[in-house]
């Protein structure tokens, strides 16, 4: 289970959810340093195994893997779940490289059939869903938060376990990373993979100043996340926490509101599961309405000063 | 110093794709190819180091591909790698089988570092960095938009979803590229021409010594259509009274 040190990462949940899903057996494992507030969300929904010690300070890949492979050998682990992100793409990856190699990222669905898993996982930028078996155990898989609820939580919580101390021999953790720092991007707004309304900018817009008074203005009054394309990220009007996209964050908020945006295949792949998609953008033949459940052909400089002051006046 | 970068040949994704008949893979009839996106910033970024802190660098591509990968190790030449090598191999591989290959190459080449994609923009696993970082047990840094060489080791910046992380590692390690890393250039005219010559080492998985086992198999393909049929409307005000007719804006 991911956390940043204070709390589970949201979404985090999804994984138990699609382990649950296959078997009554799940763990939930915790590790890191003062797991203590973690340890206790996660026996909402699971029993918990934690892993607590000073040298697992930071998300370091070489030495988280090696604990959670260490522990997943020791308790017969079949499958191994975590929610699709960057910290599980670098720390459960390499996990699995420690485990044989059996893994599945970014699935989006499954079905048991003939007793075999199979699981169904976007590629080519979500062009294509793919259904996949892997052979070998244990299994790892990352699931996508969009596509697995987590279990609801329980009345009473379940069991909290910390490892056997000699789950792992602190004199043989890999020592060749260093952690240094994290620049936390911190904002007023919520998150993008969090928010249930995301509004989006693309290379419409000229510089960050009216980025941040169109995306972001039309954002507040929606009390929405603010995301963007790849060009603003590359032209540097936007930090790339807010990337949408194959290569960026994958977001399903209930709206999403693309505005000054083509509709690249690379940016749909990030935002095409949401419940709503409307755009904005001057050109009639823009991609991006192939995908849009609304569309209103139009300038963003015009439009999106109308529907923040619409939206002001109405509260 | 060595540097390797393993170069993934993969379908244009500017282009339509079709499935084969049997429906478990992609028309290859009319496919064109190109070195995947990520590869190409690793190859700019081995050329950079070359170029500014490791002017004895040796800058190898290695591919795993049909013969006719030779062409996009020709591109890794024209941009300015030392030498390419092929691993002839036709059929499906899966990231598990890559990274055997690739540590294959690597102990028999030991190379300082690995720079390579952080992912293929074909199957977009985002896996092989991290599979052979942990076969060879050596450090990775995974999402690179920094490199810089300190004392012994490599100061890396990290994209993650909670911001810019800092680490350091020693050497040798892996480091998987993100986009932000660099631009890769484009090669001249003439530096792709002398690459049509240059000579393309190659070997099989047989004499690395590596028999493939498989650890994924494809059952099946479906093309994503979009579902979803647009409603144009006249004005900002229609668009606000849909939104708030399906209730996500109050
Ligand atoms: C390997 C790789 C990975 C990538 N990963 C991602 C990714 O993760 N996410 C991502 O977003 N992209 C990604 N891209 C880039 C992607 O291919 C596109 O280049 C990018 O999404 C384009 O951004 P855009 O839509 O903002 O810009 P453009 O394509 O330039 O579109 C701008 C749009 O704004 C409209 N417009 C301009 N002015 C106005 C105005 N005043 N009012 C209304 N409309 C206006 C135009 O009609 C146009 O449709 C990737 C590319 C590669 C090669």
């Amino acid at each position: 289970m991911e956390h940043d040190g204070t709390a589970l990462r949201s979404g985090s949940g999804a994984a138990l959810g699609f382990a649950r899903a296959l078997s009554e057996d799940i763990t939930a494992f915790v590790l890191g340093e003062n797991l203590e507030a973690m340890a206790g969300e996660a026996a909402k929904l699971a029993p918990v195994l934690v892993a607590d010690h000073p040298a697992l300070a930071a998300p370091v890949a070489d030495r988280w893997a090696h604990v959670i492979a260490e522990v997943a050998r020791a308790q017969n682990a079949e499958l191994i779940v975590a929610t699709s992100t960057t910290w599980a793409k670098d720390i459960v990856g390499r996990a699995a490289g420690l485990l044989g190699g059996a893994m599945a990222s970014d699935v989006i669905g499954h079905e048991m059939v003939d007793g075999e898993l199979h699981l169904r996982r976007p590629m080519f930028a979500g062009a294509v869903n793919a259904t996949i078996v892997l052979e070998g155990s244990p299994k790892i898989i990352t699931v996508r938060p969009s596509a697995y609820d987590a279990p609801t939580a329980a009345t009473t919580p379940f069991t909290i376990e910390a490892v056997a101390t000699d789950a792992f021999d602190v004199e043989k953790l890999p020592n060749a990373t260093q952690f240094e720092s994290l620049d936390r991007k911190t904002g007023a707004r919520p998150d993008v993979t969090e928010a249930r309304i995301v509004v989006s900018g693309g290379r419409a817009f000229k510089n960050s100043e009216d980025f941040e008074q169109h995306v972001g203005g039309l954002a507040d009054a929606l009390g929405a996340a603010t995301g963007s394309s790849r060009a603003l990220v590359d032209a540097g009007i936007t930090p790339n926490s807010l990337q949408v996209g194959q290569t960026g964050k994958i977001v399903a908020p209930e709206l999403y509101l693309a505005l000054g945006i083509s509709g690249a295949v690379q940016h749909l792949a990030g935002m095409k599961n949401s419940r709503v998609i409307a755009a904005i953008n001057q050109d009639p033949d823009a991609p991006i309405f192939e995908f849009a459940d609304y569309g209103l052909v139009g300038d963003v400089y015009e439009e999106v000063p109308r529907l923040i002051a619409e939206l002001n006046s109405s509260q | 110093m060595k540097i390797l970068v393993p170069c993934k040949r993969v379908p244009d994704p500017d282009q339509k794709l079709r499935l084969n008949a049997e429906t478990v893979g992609i028309d290859p009839a009319a496919l064109t190819y190109i070195l995947n996106p990520f590869d190409a910033i690793a190859v700019e970024e081995a050329l950079r180091i070359r170029e500014t802190a490791h002017p004895d660098a040796e800058v190898i591509a290695v591919s795993i591909a049909p013969a006719e990968g030779e062409a996009d190790l020709r591109t890794a030449l024209a941009m300015g790698a030392d030498r390419a090598l092929l691993i002839e191999h036709n059929g499906p591989t899966d990231p598990w089988n890559v990274a055997r290959l690739l540590a294959a190459v690597i102990e028999h080449e030991q190379p300082t570092l690995v720079l390579m994609g952080k992912q293929a923009v074909d199957d977009d696993a985002n896996q092989t960095g991290q599979f052979l970082a942990a076969q060879l047990g050596w450090p990775q840094a995974t999402f690179a938009s920094q490199i810089e060489f300190i004392d012994d080791g490599l100061r890396v910046h990290r994209e993650t979803d909670l911001g810019i992380e800092v680490i350091r590692t020693t050497l040798p390690a892996i480091v998987t590229a993100d986009l932000r890393l660099n631009e890769p250039r484009y090669a001249s005219l003439p530096s792709i021409l002398r690459a049509k010559k240059k000579s393309i080492e190659q070997t099989t998985p047989a004499e690395l010594g590596v028999q493939l086992e498989p650890r994924v198999r494809l059952i099946g393909m479906e093309l994503i259509n979009s579902q979803r049929h647009c409603e144009k409307v006249e004005t900002a005000s229609n668009l606000l009274a849909k939104l708030r007719e399906t209730e996500v804006v109050e």
